[in-house]
């Protein structure tokens, strides 16, 4: 497997941004004092003009950014998930959620995969607050080539976007040059057995998971679901209609994340098995990513065994 | 500024604080107090100072608003309803259910409010963006921001002054409404937040003490900010919670109360005796 390329989100994160960048004048970047590890730097490199600082003030930082929207500039706010899903989680509700401003939030670290610094900066909750603000579409990349068409794509959209970009490098599992539509699944991989409905780095492990599955005779469908807000319930319920069974994969609270809101539109439009894979609720702690990952069963042999358990 | 021109300020004040006292009552709700307090700084802002049109709310070179004290809606919708923004007929739905008049101000249903607001403490890390990004795109404009004594105690409000001094955004200015009280009580009492003015001389402003009922002060004021080049300004004006409703005066219990049949009765008697003085 040396041959597969492997980049963290976060790489394609700061990549996308000098490309828009230098592509569109009225882009504009904010950063708390982790532009080195947001790699909003990037950016920052090529446009130092348009790249503010904000310091170590989230608060501050993301209120910036509702008040740089009103004069016709599209802010992305960078931070670790934490401290901007979690710390300014009133701020964006109130100050860019309400007024339903054209804010990107650009959410790195997401995750347990954030490894060394332990439960403090893993942020397994992010899903679930972005979503419950009204208007907020809440998006998690796969791989390098989704995030840099994602980044590209919430450039575009007309409103608040929260995009929650990983640390660790992952495999890149997609074709340069990928047409990305938010709101919109995908379906890798086709099957009749078991829909394996996954988001984020979860989405490789799902592949791989349905390998396996395959020789174990049974015939998993893959689908990635980057946007979980708003969820592509078309695709949830015709997988779920087909398959007649669901897994749902990633990297975040099983409590509202992607695993609710599949949940949540098949208890009330088509009644189905699920199985949650997440981090149950408990917090993280150092170590790691690799090593995490696999003790909080965020593994494809994980998925393996619970689609195991649901077929048999 | 001349005897007249003084005098048509305090006759269009009183018609303020009379819009104040009408949507607060009619919404039985409200915070007239914070209102009545600001009243001449939202009217000097709105009928002098800012460069607005009300036919044209959206305009994108207008001077910008954030009212960082969201509650004192009562405040900032009669003044831009005396302005013409809307009708000042539509004051007493405040607060009704399916009114376009939100119980805190709403960007998006009430034509002339630049930002949505209510939570404390937000207001001028909203107006640095917007300072910020008109000097990005190489506007004029210059924004102001409204703030109570008491919503300083809110750590975001020094982040953001940090910012505003850092960026050297000479085209804001941030009022603090400096009447004393809070909820809970005197400020000094709840949690002090004084020295007002040397905080923000020490966060990097040109700050500007007044007495914030006088029209001269706020003037000499407001002119003085925008001659400070390369730094922030603050304006921190000494108000009267409740201004010139007698019964509401430096009483913190009228922060956030409507005045109820009798009460309403004697608060518009005393604002119609005022104004006929005034217009007399």
């Amino acid at each position: 497997m040396a041959d597969i390329k492997k980049i963290a989100t976060r790489d394609s994160y700061g990549k996308a941004l000098a490309e828009l960048g230098a592509e569109f004048d009225n882009l504009v970047v904010l950063d708390a004092d982790l532009a080195g590890a947001t790699k909003t730097a990037t950016f920052q490199k090529a446009f130092p003009d348009r790249h503010f600082d904000c310091g170590i003030a989230e608060a501050n930082m993301v209120c910036m950014a509702a008040g740089l929207s009103t004069t016709g500039l599209v802010p992305f706010a960078s931070t670790f998930a934490m401290f901007a899903a979690g710390r300014a989680f009133e701020q964006i509700r109130n100050s860019i959620g309400y007024p339903h401003l054209n804010v990107k939030i650009g959410a790195t670290h997401g995750g347990i995969s954030v490894g060394e610094d332990g439960a403090s900066h893993q942020c397994c909750e992010d899903f679930g607050l972005m979503r419950t603000v009204p208007g907020m579409v809440v998006m998690s990349p796969a791989d390098d080539v989704e995030a840099r068409a994602m980044v590209r794509a919430a450039y575009l959209y007309n409103g608040p976007v929260y995009i929650r970009f990983g640390r660790a490098a992952v495999p890149v599992i997609h074709e340069e040059g990928m047409q990305f539509e938010i709101g919109k699944g995908e379906t890798l991989k086709d099957g009749k057995d078991v829909a394996i409905i996954a988001n984020g780095l979860m989405v490789n492990e799902a592949l791989i998971a349905a390998e396996e599955l395959k020789e174990a005779g049974i015939d998993a469908m893959v689908i990635n679901m980057a946007t979980i807000k708003p969820l592509d319930e078309e695709l949830v319920l015709a997988a779920a209609k087909k398959c007649g069974k669901i897994i749902t994969c990633e990297e975040h609270s099983v409590i509202g994340g992607l695993g609710e809101a599949v949940c949540a539109c098949l208890a009330e439009k088509c009644p189905t098995v699920v199985r949650r894979i997440g981090v149950n609720d408990e917090f993280g702690h150092s170590g790691p990513a690799a090593a995490l990952l696999k003790q909080f069963g965020l593994s494809a042999e994980h998925i393996v065994e619970v689609a195991q358990d649901l077929c048999k | 500024m001349t005897n007249s021109e003084k005098k048509q300020l305090q006759i269009t004040a009183c018609k303020v604080r009379m819009g104040i006292i009408e949507s607060t009552y009619g919404a039985k709700a409200g915070h007239p107090g914070g209102s009545l307090s600001a009243t001449e700084m939202f009217t000097y802002l709105y009928f002098k100072e800012m460069n607005i049109d009300p036919k044209n709310p959206k305009w994108e070179d207008r001077d910008r608003f954030v009212l960082s004290k969201g509650h004192t809606t009562p405040g900032l919708y009669s003044t831009l309803a005396n302005r013409g923004f809307f009708p000042v007929e539509d004051l007493p739905t405040f607060r009704h259910i399916d009114s376009y008049l939100q119980g805190h101000p709403n960007m998006n249903t009430v034509p002339g409010v630049d930002m949505s607001t209510g939570s404390l403490g937000q207001g001028v890390s909203v107006a640095v963006g917007m300072a910020k990004g008109a000097k990005y795109t190489g506007k004029a404009n210059r924004v102001y921001t409204l703030l109570g004594d008491g919503e300083i105690q809110e750590g975001q409000v020094w982040e953001a002054c940090m910012a505003a001094a850092h960026y050297n955004l000479d085209n804001l200015c941030v009022i603090v409404d400096n009447n004393g009280l809070q909820i809970d009580g005197n400020i000094a009492d709840v949690m002090s937040p004084y020295p007002i003015v040397d905080k923000l001389a020490a966060f990097g402003f040109h700050v500007i003490a007044i007495d914030g009922h006088d029209f001269a002060q706020i003037e000499a004021a407001l002119n003085e900010a925008k001659s400070v080049k390369g730094k922030p300004s603050a304006i921190v004006m000494k108000t009267v919670k409740g201004k010139d409703v007698s019964f509401m005066e430096n009483n913190a219990g009228w922060h956030g109360k409507a005045p109820n049949d009798a009460e309403y009765a004697q608060a518009m008697s005393e604002l119609k005796a005022q104004l006929a003085e005034l217009e007399g």
